[in-house]
């Protein structure tokens, strides 16, 4: 088995570790370096749980290895809040109970932030299509759509 | 996944260079097709090439006539391109439509026509507008590019480097996307460009091909009612758990009528 050494940054901190050039970027977070909020749900691009940033852009993370992502500044569901205090989307899943099981949740979180910098205004539409990524199996999608639009309200003051 | 050896390639000579020296290795641009491949075992490179960190693959210019695309421009930077919604607002919708938005932060144009998906959509524009592809190598009409399911005239260690679009009259992309996947089950690329009407459809047969039959009825009029009575053969068209054959032929009609309904 050959080994690669890969270093990136990871919620601001910078961090090397071994993998092999097959890593998934999502094991390489969750297995190596134990940052297990990023969920693994399909494994085969469709539902989105493993949603991560990627030099800001929302990026699923089972669809990437993890030495393309080398040199990259990543940002998963554990480095939103800050400071103990929510990110404001985070804030808008819990007011508007965004959420059934949760497991679906940090990927939702990471592709509602991502939206809403390329649309700061969503309406119901934009909101539902620009999550077409993302599935919820437990079909909470009309929480997940009013928590995704008060979160960027929110985001906006 | 098999295991396999990882290069990134900093460079196109460098790129071709890995490819040529390595016949079992894979050209990765975006990954969106050629993971989910390896993760299902179903391809097995000794080495995988990773063309997304190579600059000079990427970008977008405008020059009189003609759009040229970078091979290694992600699908999002195509839809929010201001010069591709300026110049070919077709294609930049068809850009901002393709997967969902994590695919189109990964996938490129490149990787897109070069994997030659049967239900992918860019192949659509590039036949329908009349592009041609730019390789390390040569220039490759449109025309000539798709030669069958996952096949193109690509020779083994030739890489696309861009793709240069000329500018429609008119141009407009309907398709209707798979549920699940957003797979094209069937897409309609309806240009009016310098060389009379070009209707390209994809998702519906084993590679991107021209419906000669409504192109000869919208020369003569460019209005959905022109349709009426052509209708695309289901000879040869793909038949699957998400639609049959005869559905696939059915929804060109409808399509390309959307299509030249849309064209304004």
């Amino acid at each position: 088995m050959s080994s690669i050494t890969i270093s990136m940054s990871v919620n601001g901190k910078a961090v090397t570790a071994a993998a092999e050039p097959r890593t998934l970027l999502v094991e390489f977070l969750r297995e190596t370096l134990k940052l297990t909020g990023t969920h693994v749900g399909c494994d085969t691009s469709q539902c989105g749980a493993c949603v991560v940033h990627v030099d800001g852009k929302s990026v699923k993370s089972c669809t990437m290895l993890a030495a393309t992502a080398e040199g990259a500044a990543i940002t998963t569901i554990e480095g939103l809040a800050k400071d103990g205090e929510l990110h404001p989307m985070q804030a808008a899943f819990r007011e508007h109970h965004g959420l059934q099981c949760g497991f679906c949740t940090p990927g939702m979180v990471m592709s509602a932030v991502d939206l809403v910098s390329r649309h700061p205004n969503p309406d119901e539409h934009t909101v539902r299509e620009q999550l077409e990524g993302n599935i919820c199996r437990c079909t909470g999608y009309h929480n997940i759509v009013k928590a995704v639009i008060a979160g960027a309200a929110a985001m906006r003051s | 996944m098999y295991e396999f050896s990882y290069h990134k390639a900093s460079s196109v000579a460098e790129a071709a260079g890995l490819i040529a020296s390595h016949p079992d290795a894979k050209l990765m641009s975006g990954g969106q097709t050629l993971i989910p491949t390896l993760k299902q075992r179903l391809a097995a490179p000794s080495d995988v090439i990773d063309l997304s960190k190579i600059a000079e693959l990427k970008g977008i210019k405008v020059a009189g006539n003609v759009v040229t695309i970078g091979a290694g421009t992600l699908h999002a930077e195509v839809a929010a391109s201001k010069d591709v919604q300026a110049a070919i607002p077709a294609l930049a919708a068809l850009a901002g439509n393709i997967g969902d938005a994590q695919v189109r932060n990964r996938g490129t144009l490149g990787g897109s026509i070069a994997n030659n998906d049967p239900a992918a959509d860019y192949p659509g524009a590039v036949v329908a507008l009349g592009a041609t592809v730019i390789t390390n190598k040569r220039r490759i009409a449109g025309d000539d590019f798709f030669t069958g399911m996952f096949e193109t005239a690509l020779e083994a260690d030739e890489i696309v480097t861009a793709v240069e679009f000329p500018k429609a009259e008119k141009a407009n992309y309907q398709k209707f996307p798979n549920p699940a996947s957003r797979y094209a089950m069937v897409g309609a690329f309806v240009a009016k460009t310098a060389s009379g009407v070009r209707v390209a459809i994809t998702g519906a047969g084993p590679t991107v091909f021209r419906w000669n039959d409504a192109e000869a009825a919208l020369s003569k009029s460019l209005t959905a009612a022109a349709l009426d009575g052509v209708k695309a053969s289901a000879d040869n068209l793909n038949s699957d758990i998400h639609a049959s054959a005869d559905y696939r032929a059915h929804l060109i009609g409808v399509l390309a009528k959307r299509a030249v309904v849309a064209l304004g």
